[in-house]
């Protein structure tokens, strides 16, 4: 993308967003894989419990001796401080994510960096970038000032499905909330599917966190994360 | 983005500073601050507990058909040893007493028999526990609220405290889910009375908050204007092991 040398390849408030993010992801991981361990069953519908059928159950240890796990041995109960640092992080993602989002169509981010272009929307090019992508070719220097086709629609399905999803389905399973938007939860099945999906939307993220990590250090990972800190990318620019 | 200069960023700081303060000053003034707001992770707590009250004024936890009453509800195991329990339990509880204390007129123990003769609201709520698994059961149950009034609440009062006979147990809840019409001394759960294992005779039913401020085996509320007095002061038990007062999530 032709722009002048003195202009950042992040823009200052991508890089602080990308970085809150980052920061608030790892302590909603951990916290959150603490909780799941109180009751690694996994159920569909409204309700369930050690007493009903699971969806599937998680083959880890529980912190609580009432789950039957196999294993002989209950973890220590970190639920406490794990659940409060779940929900402080929810909300300083959530300002993030507002912040990230009203910025991005202010300056028209979304438009111009993250958009496939109507070109490249073909089953030929979405193919080849599939193929150099499995075969951890390295990127071409000119994509150190842009986004290739596969990274824009990772992106922005993280940005306006993942994240979206996992916010709805954090508040579905609020009794408060559901209890001003009851449709919050019945439009996903009940209070169990819920759970459930929040815990298959984490997946979902944390597998586009190691191939975003993995990728970046195909592509240099002290160059980009560099770029991604101070905003400066360090492949010399061609002139416009 | 165009650089944003050194003055923008320092008047973008103590502008969001100031709306900070007049932010804590206007929560303060209308109740929002939670008593365990002082806490680690207090900021997350006091968002929550704000952004709820605000938010569920008028506002019912679900209620369900019948036909969802889960056939195999769980409830944690506790560990009601104390003597007095168990003499009560073979009484069939025959002499339970609700303690009414704090700012009432009318302070004294309520029998068990008495509250079954208020008015009685039935409802099919979900119980959701912190851990992650839920269940759905009718419960029987005295509002609170008619307590409250019975002992003649007076209008100062903002919280009501209630202690379980489990060693260590308490809790409280402010007006707005003190006066709530599903919130209830439940003394029957499907049809029959309050099993001692879910918490028999009574226990309190708060549907708009998670499991563990539905406390069981209760025998005592304190109707007060200030939680310092209580505990450490965070407002109940849970917060003194890590986990927030309000439950609302």
């Amino acid at each position: 993308m032709a722009e002048d040398a003195s202009s950042p390849r992040h823009a200052l408030l991508v890089r602080l967003t990308h970085w809150l993010t980052a920061l608030c992801f790892l302590a909603l991981l951990i916290s959150g894989l603490q909780l799941v361990i109180s009751h690694p069953r996994f159920y569909w519908g409204e309700t369930g419990n050690v007493m009903t059928p699971a969806l599937f159950q998680l083959p880890i240890p529980s912190s609580r001796a009432s789950v039957p796990t196999g294993y002989g041995y209950v973890l220590p109960d970190q639920n406490g401080w794990s659940r409060a640092l779940h929900f402080q992080a929810a909300w300083l993602v959530v300002f993030t994510g507002l912040l990230y989002l009203g910025a991005g169509f202010l300056t028209r981010h979304f438009h111009s960096n993250l958009l496939p272009h109507r070109a490249s929307l073909t089953w030929t090019v979405l193919r080849g970038e599939v193929i150099s992508h499995l075969r951890l070719k390295q990127p071409e220097r000119d994509e150190a000032d842009s986004y290739n086709l596969l990274q824009r629609l990772a992106y922005l399905a993280v940005v306006f499905a993942l994240f979206p999803l996992m916010i709805w389905t954090g508040l579905a399973m609020s009794p408060a909330f559901v209890s001003v938007f009851p449709a919050a939860v019945e439009t996903l099945g009940g209070h169990q599917s819920a759970r459930t999906i929040h815990f298959f939307t984490t997946i979902a993220l944390v597998s586009f966190v190691l191939i975003h990590i993995a990728m970046v250090s195909l592509a240099g990972f002290a160059p980009r994360v560099r770029a991604m800190i101070t905003g400066r990318a360090v492949s010399p620019r061609r002139t416009p | 983005m165009n650089r944003i200069s050194r003055r923008t960023w320092l008047a973008g700081g103590l502008s969001a500073a100031a709306g900070v303060g007049v932010a804590a000053a206007l929560a303060r003034r209308n109740g929002l601050i939670p008593p365990d707001a002082g806490l680690r992770f207090g900021t997350g707590a006091t968002l929550t507990y704000a952004a709820q009250r605000l938010l569920t004024r008028h506002s019912h936890a679900r209620e369900f058909p019948r036909s969802q009453i889960s056939a195999r509800p769980f409830a944690n195991p506790t560990q009601m040893k104390e003597a007095a329990y168990q003499q009560s339990l073979e009484a069939r509880f025959a002499g339970w007493e609700l303690a009414v204390e704090g700012l009432v007129t009318r302070p004294g123990p309520i029998a068990l028999s008495e509250l079954k003769r208020l008015p009685a609201r039935r409802q099919i709520t979900q119980l959701v526990c912190e851990e992650g698994w839920s269940y759905i059961a009718e419960w029987t149950g005295a509002p609170l609220a008619s307590v409250l009034e019975a002992a003649g609440a007076r209008p100062e009062a903002r919280y009501v405290v209630y202690y379980s006979m489990e060693p260590g147990w308490w809790d409280s809840v402010d007006m707005a889910d003190a006066l709530h019409p599903q919130t209830l001394l439940a003394y029957g759960m499907n049809g029959s009375p309050l099993p001692p294992e879910f918490g028999g005779p009574l226990r309190m039913r708060v549907p708009r908050q998670l499991g563990y401020k539905s406390v069981k085996f209760i025998n005592r509320l304190v109707v007060t204007d200030n939680l310092k007095g209580f505990g450490k002061g965070y407002g109940s038990a849970p917060p003194e092991f890590g986990y927030s007062w309000y439950a609302g999530i």
